[in-house]
């Protein structure tokens, strides 16, 4: 008998792996390509007569143009053309809208705004050639004052960057409020212990490893636009390509061939896209663009540089019963933040975080600056990372002074998991969630309290060692559609399912993968709904002629929205195969039973149709009165936001000496819900909490007083190796979401937005105790040294 | 000016400006364009490939360096339609994500458990620590090295036995 | 990006190399590993009328132990060093440094005399050939000099080298005695060049005193630093914590580092000082175990 059930087990188990359905580790379909150098990115595309472009910017940060010469690049041998704002203006292209409702300037007409600014651009027969005569393009420029800091920039009599918006008459962009002012006075106003931080959540830069580009090729015959370019939103650019430059939607094709990394770098449009697909136009010839590293990081869509302060109300009891935040946010040249277009800072206003805050308040400004342009979600959902920041550091902050443990303090606030659904004091409805089951955990499987032993043994003997705990919780997967919105689309996302005559079935997505693995976590979830194995479903995205219309791939929304629709698409085809189903077996619908991809009538479970039988009479023997084919398409809008959590702990050394912090040890527990292909899951929490080492140590993007870039490549701008990069430590626990499909909330960029926060913890838990409170990142060894120093310690 | 070199074991002779970076020669002269460009600055090695079986930065090696050497590049490591190990590691342990660094780590890796058949994990990320990759957080890179290593190790056991 | 155009030779002798180096004079420029040059050359920071290619010269490279000195091919890579582990014992600041050179790829290309020639002052090995003693072999057209490392640093990316001389060989000086030594490098991560570096040789005599010492000072000055008066002050002496912690200070005094991304030059100085008292400790420790 034993013996019979473990080859039951096993055999059932030898179905689950080759089914490859939800909570399978399948090694990824897309891969063959790549490990074989096949990948196809943009800037493997290549086209006859296709030409290279190459973008002449700005030096100064701020300065009038009093002259373009560009005759002498001209005069270059293989010189095509040089573009000008003045030309583009010619055709009503020198600006364009921003994702946020502001205007950007395509090349640079009357000032130029930012150092590394479009000014011209060279088309040439060869790169070589055309970076050649771009040295040769000479500008003469009277520069300007600089601002380098939104302080600057709203102070009186700061020197007006947009002089050219009508009625634009100082650096302002958005004041924005969330929560409710009243009820938080309140909340202070009887508050036993008020704890406040202020702290800066420097600029840093998404920097995929491959940049941005893209190859345009407009066919003056057929009037047929198409743009192979690095797009996180496919669909959303082609709608917004069309009303930028004019051209009839139905002639735009944008193909988003396989992405080398995006965090969120690849959902604005730039410049570069649109002086390239004019370019084509006005030649006639194909026009490749592609970034150097420079351009990409000195031009497009950085990330957070928010000044950030607030305070929590604590009662008599340690409660948190309010809190005040206020946000002073630069957003550089032109406000091109990629957000919805209700929430002028993202979601920040998830800032009460994981805690039960019955009154909060939120104040935030907007200002203009000589910096590049375009806040971004590096990894994150629309500035929720800052957000998580800053609440998690206020938390450790309120910790230190009640004199407690920092995981107590967190225990004695969370929201219960009873509570769930709970309505945030700033408006957001959470939809599930365990904090301390998540918590628990991680605290076990760091071994917390051995840790705070070695801890206290060490601070006796004068080393420093710290343990640092962030309990995030995250807001992804937007919208639903009423409340947001990309530049007036709505955050539905789609699917359409196709199964073939053989069974064999093709998937097409609005989303666009950049290395999430879509081509098999959404194969697993037809798997799972329809029964056909993930290895028959071929997953296509990109090609904006050849999938549905969807907002694309950030802010953690695919599994959440294109997840859902895909679900919601492959039963609807589960239903019509019992309408087929009942045909075959000349029985009632409603007597027909689905189960893992096998149909029978209830009460005959041996006699069964599979969905291939099932599909194979979609196309020869369909029931009269019923659409012949199995195929369906689903736009999704989902209900409600998921949230994500979990908690991370991170043990630090440093040493004295020269203020080096060592990450010896990284916990991090995620609950995203249920996991679709646990070994991606893994994946992506690896790559975010990368990310997260490398902002709160390295990854900096500063300006000098004069506006200059520091951090133009990657000799600056420092991004961890494996050398670095702590050897994490995963946990899980698993919180389904009520209102998704499958109870999936989104995985991505957990570990981005939770990580830092743990990170910094944990050195200022390594040095609270000498009166050390806060530590702006990146955290780099001057800093660490500076601070031990100022309270007299030194080796 | 004329340069005569090996790639993947095929002798080829090529006309190039001196001025010609490797990693270009290789994407557009010869277009093989798994080799990829992520920097400027040398920092990366997304355009990593194997002069004389050791890992280099085609993007700072001028064409005429070349000049009788012998270079392999991702397109090489699998012969005869066979997946060489440091491939099979890297799609059985999720060592890529976007790809994009994927055919430099494969290169480092392969050069690193020739040199070193049983390396550590420390002697890994040490190998790999010329490489950026942003979106693995290099556990799984580790990983797939390692799956490598052990394949081979294997494969060498059996072939003695 | 690309390097604006240039002609390429890569002659097969040196005499062809030096004859065109002096044919072309500040026109041209040499190539040894290209990992400093060729990017300077995708920036346009440097753009010569013709590179001179000494990758097909003979005899440039290896590391030899001959006549007291162990001897060093100018075209020697990085990485043939940091596998050159019977220097360990006598040369271990050689041994700690080349592993800490920018990363393992760079490594196999670029060449110790480039490197020194090159001349960043933050560099590695000219710290570290500061603190050996090392001394450079130099031809040109019109002959050989043979140029002590102390002095050869004149300015950022500026030494001694004429314009029409190639470096073809470094000698450092083994006597006898226990040595030890080490390197000890702050970066921000690898393939970063130094925040702070120093490099510590030490020679312990019979009696267990210190015979001499040498420091070099990397990334904290207009070029590498030897730490004379830190030397000074431990030549002759028992090696006492005390006498370290005073060398060491001097050593820190003797940097003049500036104040940029990496930190204040205060910090920059106390770094210093605290790799020298490190490093000495380590060094003096190696010495002691060392045979003689
Ligand atoms: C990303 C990156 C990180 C780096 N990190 C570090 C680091 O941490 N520490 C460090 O020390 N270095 C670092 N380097 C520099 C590296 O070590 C170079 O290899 C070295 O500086 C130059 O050696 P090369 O052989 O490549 O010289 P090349 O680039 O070929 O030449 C450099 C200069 O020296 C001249 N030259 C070269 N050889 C000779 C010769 N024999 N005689 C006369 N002139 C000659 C050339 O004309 C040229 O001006 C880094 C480089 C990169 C790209
Ligand atoms: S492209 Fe980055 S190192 Fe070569
Ligand atoms: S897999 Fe994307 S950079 Fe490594």
């Amino acid at each position: 008998m034993a013996v019979d059930t473990t080859e039951a087990a096993a055999a059932s188990e030898a179905a689950r792996q080759a089914m490859g359905g939800i909570g399978v580790s399948l090694a990824r379909k897309e891969d063959a390509r790549f490990i074989h150098g096949q990948g196809h990115y943009v800037d493997d595309v290549v086209l006859p007569g296709m030409l290279h472009m190459v973008i002449v910017r700005s030096p100064h940060a701020h300065a009038r143009i009093k002259g373009i010469h560009s005759s002498a690049a001209m005069a270059i041998p293989g010189v095509v053309a040089v573009v000008t704002g003045e030309l583009l203006a010619q055709h009503k292209l020198a600006w364009m809208p921003t994702l946020s409702g502001d205007t950007q300037a395509v090349l640079a007409t009357d000032k130029v705004r930012f150092q590394g600014q479009e000014v011209a651009c060279v088309i040439a027969e060869t790169k070589y050639i055309a970076e050649d005569a771009a040295q040769l393009v000479t500008v003469d420029y009277e520069p300007l004052q600089a601002i380098t800091t939104p302080q600057q920039a709203i102070a009186p009599g700061a020197i007006v960057i947009r002089d050219e918006k009508e009625g634009q008459t100082d650096n302002k962009i958005y004041h924005w409020e969330a929560g409710d002012k009243d009820a938080t006075d309140a909340a202070f106003a009887r508050a036993a212990k008020v704890v406040s931080l202020e702290t800066f959540y420097p600029r840093c830069h998404p920097s995929p490893l491959e940049t941005c580009g893209c190859v345009a090729d407009l066919d003056p015959v057929t009037g047929n636009a198409t743009i192979y370019m690095t797009s996180q939103a496919p669909h959303a650019h082609r709608t917004l390509f069309a009303i930028v430059a004019g051209l009839p939607e139905e002639k735009i094709r944008i193909i988003s061939p396989d992405l080398g990394g995006g965090f969120g770098n690849k959902v604005p449009i730039y410049p570069g896209y649109v002086v390239a697909t004019a370019a084509s136009l006005l030649i006639g010839r194909p026009v490749k663009w592609i970034e150097d590293r420079t351009d990409n990081l000195i031009s497009t869509g950085f990330a957070r540089d928010y000044y950030m302060d607030g305070s929590v109300a604590i009662d008599e009891n340690g409660k948190f019963i309010g809190l005040r935040v206020n946000l002073l946010s630069d957003n550089g040249a032109f406000f091109a933040d990629a957000q919805p277009s209700k929430f002028k800072a993202g979601l920040f206003h998830i800032v009460t975080g994981s805690y039960d805050i019955p009154a909060a308040h939120i104040v935030a400004n907007g200002a203009y600056t000589n910096k590049a342009p375009g806040g971004v979600a590096y990894r994150c959902s629309f500035r929720v990372t800052e957000a998580s920041y800053f609440i998690e550091r206020l938390v450790e902050s309120a910790a230190v002074e009640l004199g407690q443990d920092p995981v107590t303090t967190r225990l004695n606030n969370f929201i219960q998991p009873e509570a769930f659904p709970y309505k945030s004091a700033s408006g957001f409805e959470y939809d599930s969630g365990n904090y301390p089951g998540a918590m628990k955990v991680a605290l076990d499987m760091l071994g917390y309290d051995e840790l705070r032993k070695e801890q206290a043994e060490k601070r006796a003997k004068g080393e420093l060692m710290g343990i640092g705990v962030a309990s995030f919780t995250e807001v992804v997967g937007a919208g639903k559609g009423k409340d947001y919105d990309i530049a007036g689309l709505r955050m539905f996302d789609s699917a359409e399912l196709r199964v073939h005559p053989t069974g064999k079935a093709i998937l097409k997505l609005g989303v666009k993968s950049q290395g999430q693995g879509h081509e098999t976590t959404f194969a697993q979830i037809v798997a799972e709904e329809l029964g056909i194995p993930a290895s028959d479903v071929e997953v296509r995205e990109g090609d904006t002629d050849n999938t549905p219309f969807g907002l694309g791939t950030y802010a953690s929304r695919s599994t959440p929205v294109g997840g859902a629709a895909t679900a919601v698409v492959a039963r609807k085809l589960r239903d019509k195969g019992k309408i087929i189903a009942a045909h075959l077996f000349e029985a009632d619908v409603a007597d027909i039973e689905f189960a893992k991809g096998k149909y029978n009538v209830k009460g005959s479970p041996d006699n069964v149709k599979t969905i291939q039988d099932i599909a194979f009479a979609a196309y020869t023997n369909i029931p009269d009165g019923i659409e012949p084919g199995l195929e369906g398409v689903t736009y999704y809008d989902p209900p409600n936001m998921t949230f994500p959590f979990g908690t991370y702990l991170v043990v630090v050394d440093i040493d004295k000496g020269t203020g080096q912090v060592k990450v010896r040890r990284m916990v991090a527990v995620d609950d995203c819900g249920v996991r679709i292909n646990p070994m991606i899951v893994e994946g992506q929490i690896h790559g975010g909490l990368t990310e997260g080492f490398g902002i709160a140590f390295m990854e900096l993007i500063t300006f000098d007083d004069e506006g200059n870039c520091i951090g133009s490549n990657f000799m600056d701008y420092l991004i961890p190796t494996a050398w670095e990069t702590p050897r994490f430590e995963l946990g899980e626990t698993v919180t389904p979401s009520p209102h998704h499909p499958i109870g999936a909330k989104g995985v991505g960029e957990s570990a981005t937005v939770g990580s830092p926060a743990a990170y910094v913890n944990a050195v200022i838990d390594a040095l609270s105790h000498l009166g050390i409170t806060n530590i702006d990142m990146p955290i780099t060894s001057d800093k660490v040294w500076a601070a031990l120093r100022s309270k007299g310690v030194t080796e | 000016m004329k340069v005569t070199f090996e790639i993947n074991g095929a002798e080829k002779s090529v006309d190039v400006e001196p001025r010609t970076l490797v990693v270009d020669l290789i994407r557009t002269k010869l277009g093989m364009t798994g080799t990829h460009i992520g920097c400027d600055t040398s920092n990366c090695g997304a355009c990593t490939v194997l002069l004389d079986g050791r890992p280099v930065k085609s993007c700072t090696l001028l064409a005429p360096m070349l000049e009788g050497k012998k270079v392999t590049t991702v397109e090489g490591l699998a012969a005869g339609g066979k997946l060489d190990a440091i491939q099979v590691g890297f799609h059985a342990e999720h060592g890529l994500q976007c790809g994009f660094c994927t055919p430099g780590m494969m290169l480092v890796g392969k050069a690193l458990i020739e040199a070193n058949p049983h390396p550590t994990e420390d002697e890994i990320r040490w190998g790999i620590s010329g490489n950026i990759c942003r979106c693995t957080g290099y556990m799984n890179i580790v990983k797939a090295i390692q799956h490598a290593a052990a394949a081979n190790a294997a494969e060498n056991t059996a072939g003695v036995a | 990006m690309f390097p604006a155009a240039f002609d390429y030779i890569a002659p097969g002798a040196l005499d062809e190399v030096l004859s065109l180096l002096s044919q072309h004079g500040d026109d041209a420029k040499v190539l040894a590993g290209g990992q400093s040059l060729i990017p300077l050359l995708k920036l346009r920071f440097a753009a010569p009328v013709i590179v001179v290619d000494i990758g097909r010269v003979d005899g440039l490279e290896g590391v030899r132990r001959e006549n007291g000195h162990v001897r060093i091919g100018a075209r020697t890579r990085h990485r043939d060093v940091e596998s050159a582990s019977d220097l360990r014992g006598t040369l271990d600041v050689l041994l700690d440094a080349a592993p800490l050179i920018s990363d393992p790829l760079i490594r196999n290309m670029g060449t110790v005399g480039g490197s020194v020639c090159h001349a960043d002052p933050a560099g590695d090995w000219g710290a570290v050939m500061l603190a050996v003693g090392a001394e450079f072999v130099v031809k040109s057209a019109g002959g050989e000099r043979v140029l002590p490392a102390a002095g050869f640093f004149e300015g950022p990316f500026t030494t001694g080298l004429h314009s029409d001389e190639v470096m073809t060989e470094i000698r450092i000086p083994v006597g006898a005695g226990r040595s030890g030594g080490t390197y000890l490098k702050l970066e921000r991560k690898v393939g970063d060049f130094a925040s702070v570096a120093a490099a510590v040789h030490v020679v312990l005599g019979g009696d267990g005193r210190i015979a001499t010492a040498g420091i070099g000072l990397c990334a904290v000055g207009a070029h590498s630093i030897k730490a004379t008066a830190a030397e000074a002050v431990l030549a002759g002496q028992e090696p006492t914590d005390a006498v370290i912690a005073e060398a060491a200070r001097l050593a820190g005094e003797a940097a003049e580092p500036k104040a940029d991304i990496r930190g204040s030059a205060e910090y920059k100085r106390d770094v210093a000082r605290v790799f020298v008292q490190r490093g000495l400790h380590t060094a003096i420790n190696r010495a002691q175990g060392a045979a003689a």
